[in-house]
């Protein structure tokens, strides 16, 4: 929403691999970027002519600029967890040049007033944010906040993201709404009557170590419902944030199959660790929805490896070390993810799992970008938005979380040795972050 | 995660050799002769959580050895105000705490001070997680009472899921192959319980987990903990109360433990809680020099 101002310079990435799914290009290209938009894209020393600025983008994949459809910056009213600018620096040194953000702040964005705030250029963004504005009033659930505005205000989409729109009349109307403004409509699947003091997933290993759990139904029972009321909606749109269940999985294809405008995003952490893997009470390994089973995480696999999964999406949840540093039933939710992200597709997905790397690009850009129409982004054909993500898949590198750019360091792969990592990340034809 | 050595924050990790050298040890613990192995040495005594039996009996164990107690409550102190556990542990620290040992509502409590403190944390029993202490004192009472683990049945009755004793109990029988029968209705013991451990497996019939057993060990419906669940109590009595009419049913010199408080006429009838078989008093006993061996091996005392 916020575009960093455009560069009235041309910047010539060249010698790199291009992997652009949207536009069917798996090739060595150059690529050029001419006034905050994409130029020309040619074979290797094809594109001639004096530029200001050159990238050498050898032994590299260049890709469209990395989308995140949900990040937690927590402005207004958190600003020691996040902000604005420390979220973006932290999303461009992960290749995210465009980032969604929840509107759970304090106060709740629901108001055309709060959208405009977060465009302000003193929040100091140096990556693309777009807002995503609360469904209902103050996100209680209760009242639908004034779609219209917001859509036109420049939000791409609304959701009561941290709580779900649990009443069923709400959600219908939201999707009607949403349907005739072709406003996606993001849902946070749990049914919290079925999860209340819950803290992990419900199985044997929240038995054995006496924490409440969350059952996989609680999240599949909402998505099967909402997954419903789009089949039957014309027009709706729904996109189940985090989805983290094999049963809340089937739903949606189910939706899918049926033409349904049914969209999904999974996490990094959702196809990376399981409820087996929380030692100690790490309150690291806390978050919303929480760690499922082996089964979902297989289940999960097997969806992005098939085409199934829209996007990956971080859910960047940064806490303060006070507020997770304490009894695990009482400690906050969420954990950070943009900078671990692309390293734990390709670790995870690419090379232990042999996904192409192609549907992972795909999967950070095409995919998301088609989520939420972010029209001219997702893809480097000729007069996109000169976003860019250069990154090398086979560089190994260790996490550590001291130096995250994020204000928080509530992670989980602190320390994790990891494949594939971001080289240059050029927003608007600039380049906002090297390695 | 490297707790400070003598800590003991639950059954499950433990060794059988460790859990059999502190039982040992234990019989030589006697709380009516002082043995000062802890002279001088100060006790903190957090308790987040009521408490009668198992405060007294470290408080007494505590003393017996020749430590100094201090009692902090969450009523009453700095906590009701809203400090967080890890400042309460690091006050209690700087002022002094050679031990810690809490009792809190919240599962893995211990683990954070364990976490943060250099001092050994002992776990009083954290949430629905683990109760270490109970599961010691009452492994030395079978012990007592049957001279030896081996072929041993075990049978706990009741409400397992919001039971911190029996997850401890059966991660300790366990490690002794034991034979562990679970027996309640599926809202109080989920069959994911079998899961707990070797050797434990879960029946909602009494008879079933009755037949053969050495030890009957009852658990109370916490009430407390039910959050939001429906147990029909009245069905929970006709079907799992313990009675001599069913306490027939296991062999003839089985026991009956609990580790208390019991509530008469509901998990059990007077008969039982007052008969010949009940150990319900000798457990509550032997918490003390069960609690002393555990406090002089938080100490490096335990010779």
């Amino acid at each position: 929403m916020k575009n960093p101002e455009k560069n009235r310079t041309s910047l010539l990435i060249k010698g790199g691999h291009l992997i652009d799914p949207a536009a069917r290009t798996d090739a060595p290209m150059d690529v050029l970027l001419k006034d905050g938009r994409i130029a020309e894209v040619a074979p290797p020393n094809k594109i001639k002519g004096a530029v200001d600025e050159k990238l050498d983008a050898r032994g590299l994949i260049v890709a469209p600029g990395f989308i995140d459809l949900h990040v937690h910056f927590r402005e207004p009213g958190q600003a020691h967890k996040e902000t604005i600018a420390t979220g973006t620096a932290a999303a461009a040194v992960g290749g995210f040049t465009s980032v969604c953000t929840m509107p759970n702040t304090v106060p709740v964005i629901d108001s055309v007033e709060g959208i405009e705030w977060l465009r302000q250029p003193e929040r100091g963004a140096v990556v693309t944010v777009f807002a995503v504005a609360a469904a209902t009033r103050g996100s209680k659930g209760a009242t639908l906040t004034d779609f219209r505005a917001l859509h036109s205000a420049g939000a791409i989409a609304v959701t009561d993201d941290g709580k779900p729109i649990l009443d069923d009349g709400i959600m219908r109307e939201a999707l009607v709404l949403g349907g005739e403004l072709n406003f996606p409509v993001v849902q946070h699947a749990e049914d919290t009557r079925m999860t209340e003091n819950c803290s992990m997933h419900a199985g044997a290993r929240s038995f054995r170590l006496g924490l409440r759990g969350m059952t996989a139904a609680a999240e599949a029972s909402i998505v099967e419902r909402d997954v419903q009321l789009a089949m039957q909606i014309p027009n709706a749109r729904l996109h189940i944030a985090h989805l983290s269940t094999a049963d809340a999985l089937k739903s949606v294809r189910r939706g899918k199959r049926a033409k349904a405008r049914v969209t999904f995003e999974v996490t990094p952490h959702h196809f990376t660790l399981t409820d087996e893997d929380m030692r100690d009470y790490d309150s690291n390994y806390k978050m919303n929805p929480p760690l499922r089973s082996a089964s979902d995480l297989e289940a999960i696999l097997a969806a992005l490896a098939d085409g199934t999964v829209d996007a990956i999406a971080t859910d960047h949840a940064p806490h303060a070390a006070h507020e997770k540093e304490m009894e695990f039933e009482r400690a906050a939710f969420g954990i950070t993810g943009l900078e671990t992200a692309l390293a734990l597709a390709i670790t995870r997905l690419h090379r232990e799992k042999r996904i192409p790397l192609a549907r992972i690009v795909e999967l950070f850009t095409a995919g998301p970008a088609r989520c939420f129409d972010l029209r001219g982004r997702g893809s480097l054909v000729r007069g996109s938005v000169a976003d860019v993500t250069v990154f090398d898949p086979k560089k190994k590198w260790t996490f550590d979380a001291a130096k995250s750019r994020s204000k928080s360091k509530n992670t989980p792969f602190d320390g994790w040795q990891l494949t594939g990592k971001v080289i240059a990340t050029v927003v608007g034809g600039k380049i906002v972050y090297s390695a | 995660m490297n707790p400070a050595r003598g800590s003991l924050l639950g059954i499950e990790h433990m060794e059988a050799a460790e859990i059999l050298r502190l039982l040992k040890f234990a019989r030589r613990m006697n709380p009516d002769k002082t043995r000062p192995l802890l002279k001088g040495k100060r006790v903190l005594l957090l308790f987040y959580e009521a408490s009668t039996r198992t405060r007294s009996s470290f408080e007494i164990a505590a003393k017996s050895l020749g430590a100094h107690t201090v009692l902090i409550q969450s009523f009453g102190s700095s906590i009701e105000k809203g400090e967080s556990l890890l400042d309460t542990g690091y006050t209690v620290r700087a002022v002094g705490a050679d031990i810690i040992v809490i009792r809190h509502p919240n599962a893995g409590a211990p683990y954070v001070m364990a976490q943060h403190l250099d001092v050994p944390v002992i776990n009083a029993g954290d949430g629905l997680h683990e109760h270490p202490s109970q599961a010691l004192l009452d492994a030395y009472t079978v012990l007592r009472n049957k001279k030896t683990f081996k072929g041993l049945q075990v049978a706990i009755v009741g409400d397992i899921f919001h039971s911190r004793v029996a997850r401890s109990a059966c991660h300790l029988f366990s490690k002794f192959g034991v034979k562990i029968i679970l027996c309640g209705p599926p809202e109080l013991v989920p069959d994911v319980a079998a899961t707990l451990a070797s050797g434990v497996r879960v029946t909602r019939h009494i008879e079933d987990a009755l037949r053969g057993t050495d030890v009957v060990m009852l658990l109370r419906v916490q009430q407390e903990r039910l959050s939001g669940m429906k147990i029909d109590l009245a069905e929970y009595i006709a079907r799992y109360q313990m009675n001599p009419l069913r306490l027939k049913m296991a062999k003839k010199d089985a026991i009956v433990m609990h580790p208390g408080p019991i509530i008469r006429g509901l998990e059990l009838t007077s008969e039982i809680a007052d008969g010949a078989q009940t150990r319900i008093l000798e457990e509550v006993r032997n918490g003390v020099p069960t609690r002393m061996a555990i406090l002089a091996r938080a100490m490096g005392k335990m010779r």
